[in-house]
């Protein structure tokens, strides 16, 4: 079943995503998009992730497309201006590209071509209506378009965002703006997350948390020191502390967070960069 | 005002390396107060290019005027004995170098600044962008603090995942504008302004080769 389908029907929805890779050589991450396959719903494909440069998204998810995957084309508006952006949403329409997750991207500054003129003629909000607009059957222009598309937009959020309420206001932005599902952002802390589901889940759009494996104790601390909006409590870092497999540990966390996860959200997107081949564990681990 | 940034002496004297007689002309207005332009710093640079070319045996005969605006005919025209000289170095913002470059056609006109954008004097010596010139001013929906110029990447509907503790993804030093926005924002009572959906800019009206024209028709 669909990507889509799945939420609409109230199914516990997995996604896991896959980076391009820098060149040509896509055999390590065909592999792991092998692994994945009939373990999750769909797969995001990242966007020149964290402002590094890598294959174009929009090849890769004609990549899973033909492996028999459902992609979640990521679309940044770091790279492209708006007539970049709706070319490529036309171009993966015709590839059978169904579901776009709509985000601004990370600053160039961040990544591995700091001289680059970044782009943002948008931004995420504008994206999602630009998406919605294409639906209809119009460019942002006004133009009419020769065959529509029939996106189904998703966008982010940080649910431990600081300060919490400009993001918040901007999800209920993105919700205006068409957004269909959320993805957010890594969550640790339950609790919290459960209080920030009591406000969100009052908006009519399934939201998927964020399952990031950590991998070590270290990982835990670099995150909670350098990561806008990550914040792992310390009683994990303890438990990673105390271990001498910490990598198996990690796994426990995500598996024992997704099952708890099950009764808050409409699912989960397992990120576990770098380490892929875990991330079918990490469902055996949850029970899916 | 418009803030630039000295060139380094190297850079100076690489450029005014095959000239032995020269004019540098300082602007009294935005590089004066930006400390990078003005009669003083013109004479520093002139003082230490003297000096790099004494040393090596190839000394450089350098004028120093300083004028009120480069940006403004009127006042250019107020330089004296400029056609005498190889070359002008011009401390003033980048109309201002033009400015010169148009007045003395033929003559090498070379750039002594970095002109680096509009903005404040915060306290002596550090300045900070306010304004990106987009032509399409938004300030009234946005509490008098501009994203355009002020967000690292110029988003209009708030701040994006990287903001953290209020600072900005690209440096801790510097602030989320749409942090401050939404707390002004709130102060004036007006955060459901920032819930509205803002259109994207139009950009062709930040566009290069911009003129503005008041003259009426038949003037």
């Amino acid at each position: 079943m669909g990507f889509k389908e799945a939420l609409a029907n109230g199914e516990f929805v997995v996604t896991a995503e896959v980076g391009p890779p820098k060149g040509t050589d896509i055999s390590g991450m065909v592999h792991h998009v092998k692994m994945l396959k009939d373990k999750v719903h769909a797969l995001n494909v990242t966007d020149n992730q964290s402002a590094v440069m890598r294959v174009s998204t929009i090849a890769i998810t004609k990549v899973l497309l033909d492996l028999g995957v459902e992609p979640i084309f990521q679309m940044t508006c770091r790279d492209r201006n708006r007539l970049g952006l709706q070319s490529d949403l036309l171009g993966a329409a015709i590839f059978g590209v169904k579901n776009v997750l709509a985000l601004t991207g990370d600053h160039t500054m961040l990544g591995d071509h700091k001289e680059a003129k970044p782009v943002f003629d948008l931004e995420s909000v504008q994206l999602l209506q630009v998406i919605n607009q294409l639906n209809e059957g119009y460019d942002m222009a006004g133009n009419e378009l020769q065959g529509k598309t029939d996106f189904f937009a998703g966008a982010i959020i940080t649910p431990e965002a600081n300060p919490l309420e400009p993001q918040f206001a901007k999800f209920e932005k993105k919700v205006e703006a068409g957004a269909k599902f959320f993805q957010t952002q890594a969550v640790y802390d339950l609790k919290k997350f459960h209080s920030f589901m009591g406000r969100a889940g009052k908006y009519d759009v399934p939201i998927l948390a964020g399952i990031l494996l950590l991998k070590s104790a270290g990982m835990a601390k670099y995150l909670n020191k350098f990561v806008a909006g990550i914040s792992v409590p310390d009683e994990l870092i303890q438990e990673l502390a105390n271990t001498d497999k910490p990598l198996e540990k990690g796994i426990e966390i995500a598996g024992r967070q997704i099952r708890e996860l099950r009764q808050v959200c409409a699912g989960v997107h397992v990120m576990a960069i770098g380490a892929e081949d875990k991330v079918p564990a990490i469902l055996e681990a949850a029970g899916l | 005002m418009i803030v630039a940034e000295p060139k380094t002496l190297d850079e100076i004297k690489a450029m005014t390396d095959k000239f032995d007689r020269i004019l540098m002309v300082g602007c009294g207005t935005c590089t004066t107060v930006s400390l990078t332009g003005g009669e003083r710093e013109v004479n520093l640079m002139a003082t230490a290019l003297r000096l790099a070319r004494k040393v090596e045996g190839k000394e450089i005969e350098i004028g120093e005027q300083t004028i009120l605006r480069q940006c403004d005919f009127e006042y250019i025209d107020e330089l004296k004995d400029a056609d005498s000289y190889q070359a002008i170095v011009s401390f003033a913002c980048g109309a201002g170098i033009q400015g010169l470059a148009r007045k003395f056609v033929g003559k090498p006109v070379l750039p002594g600044v970095n002109t680096q954008f509009i903005g404040f004097n915060e306290e002596y010596g550090y300045f900070t962008e306010q304004c990106k010139a987009c032509g399409d001013c938004i300030l009234h929906l946005t509490g008098g603090i501009c994203p355009v110029a002020r967000c690292a990447k110029g988003l209009l509907n708030g701040p994006c995942g990287g903001t953290n503790n209020g600072k900005c993804e690209i440096s801790k030093d510097k602030d989320c504008a749409w942090v401050l926005i939404y707390n002004q924002l709130e102060r004036l009572g007006n955060l459901k302004q920032f819930k509205k959906i803002m259109a994207p800019k139009d950009f062709s009206k930040a566009g290069n080769i911009r003129t503005m024209d008041l003259r009426k028709a038949g003037d």
